[in-house]
């Protein structure tokens, strides 16, 4: 039977890492407004590390900057024991690591599902870092799943391809030792898990400071974001 | 991985620099290198065990290694899948495997027309 003629993990974790999924986001589009209409933006993206965004941006004539801080996350030096002796990722070094830029620097800040996979100790003061870096005025997407699907809520790295049109590739587990960030060894990194689902009053509160927020909901059981600052 | 192709100067894996490197052919870094590599009308290549913390001027950079510090190309930047890259990247042409880390801006300048 074709069911016992499973193929091997490796091609598994190979025809899973081809898969592409494309998917409309109405989040992207309201904000692509934005970079079709501007003259020179700065734009930071949050993602894993896009040539298809970069060239999107740059033949616009607008500036991109991309930092890819889940991966940076993931950096053994981050991690630290708090006072009960929990293993907890240091938060102040990870920010004088990472977002370091002047403040309202940026015209539009793409977090796409930073939040859903960041470890808890982060996403605050990372939310906090993006609201100093971006221009008042400026806008932030992000994207959190509504509810947990267990392995069906793979950690995606996202592609623009259109105005309002996304490509996604999930970013599957990497078990081979890599080199993080640092430069210090990973000896394995077993991809992204859903870390927790946000429900609309848990995103208000992680947005409080800035001055308006929009959802967007999607059928793939994924809530768009757009906030202004 | 490309490997290094033959009569390229070469800096081999055991071997660290620091201070300013230039020359006036391609460069295959595989070691440890610090401080600036200016390479005007040549190509920069950086192996999967290069360690480079310079600013890097060059026609053409191959990273498949570390890249720590701002790049300006005059032709064209790769990232392969292993490369960390943390600095900014100015060029004409870039090109990045899925899997490459960059930390930076990209700045992509048109060519002259002559």
């Amino acid at each position: 039977m074709k069911l016992f003629r499973g193929s091997s993990g490796s091609e598994t974790v190979r025809e899973q890492a081809s898969q592409k999924l494309t998917r409309r986001s109405s989040g992207l589009g309201e904000l692509s407004r934005t970079w079709e209409s501007a003259d020179v933006l700065c734009i930071l993206d949050l993602g894993s590390t896009s040539a298809t965004n970069i060239r999107f941006f740059t033949e616009k004539g607008h500036r991109i900057y991309s930092e890819d801080l889940l991966t940076a996350s993931t950096d053994p030096e981050l991690l630290m024991k708090d006072e009960q002796g929990n293993a907890v990722l240091d938060s102040r070094k990870f920010l004088a690591d990472n977002l370091v830029y002047p403040a309202a620097h940026f015209d539009a800040v793409l977090c796409w599902n930073l939040p859903d996979y960041l470890d808890e100790s982060l996403v605050k003061p990372v939310v906090g870092r993006l609201w100093s870096v971006l221009k008042p005025g400026g806008m932030l997407l992000a994207f959190f799943h509504t509810r947990d699907a267990g392995p069906d809520s793979p950690c995606h790295r996202f592609h623009i391809v259109g105005g309002d049109t996304l490509e996604m590739k999930k970013i599957v587990l990497r078990r081979e030792a890599r080199r993080g960030p640092t430069g210090a060894v990973h000896t394995a990194i077993d991809g992204f898990q859903l870390q927790r689902v946000f429900n609309n009053r848990h995103i208000e509160n992680l947005f409080r400071d800035f001055a308006s927020i929009k959802f967007f909901l999607a059928r793939d059981n994924i809530r768009e974001v757009l906030v202004v600052r | 991985m490309s490997a290094p192709a033959s009569g390229l100067a070469q800096i081999g894996k055991s071997v660290v620099v620091k201070g300013e490197l230039s020359g006036s052919e391609d460069l295959y870094v595989d070691g440890q290198v610090e401080g600036s590599i200016a390479l005007k009308a040549n190509s920069l290549t950086v192996g999967p065990n290069g360690q480079v913390k310079a600013s890097v001027d060059a026609k053409g950079v191959v990273v498949q290694g570390k890249l720590e510090g701002n790049i300006q190309a005059s032709d064209r930047v790769e990232l392969r899948k292993s490369a960390i890259v943390t600095g900014d990247i100015s060029t004409q042409r870039i090109s990045i495997e899925e899997g490459a880390y960059l930390k930076g801006k990209v700045d992509i300048h048109r060519a002259e027309v002559k």
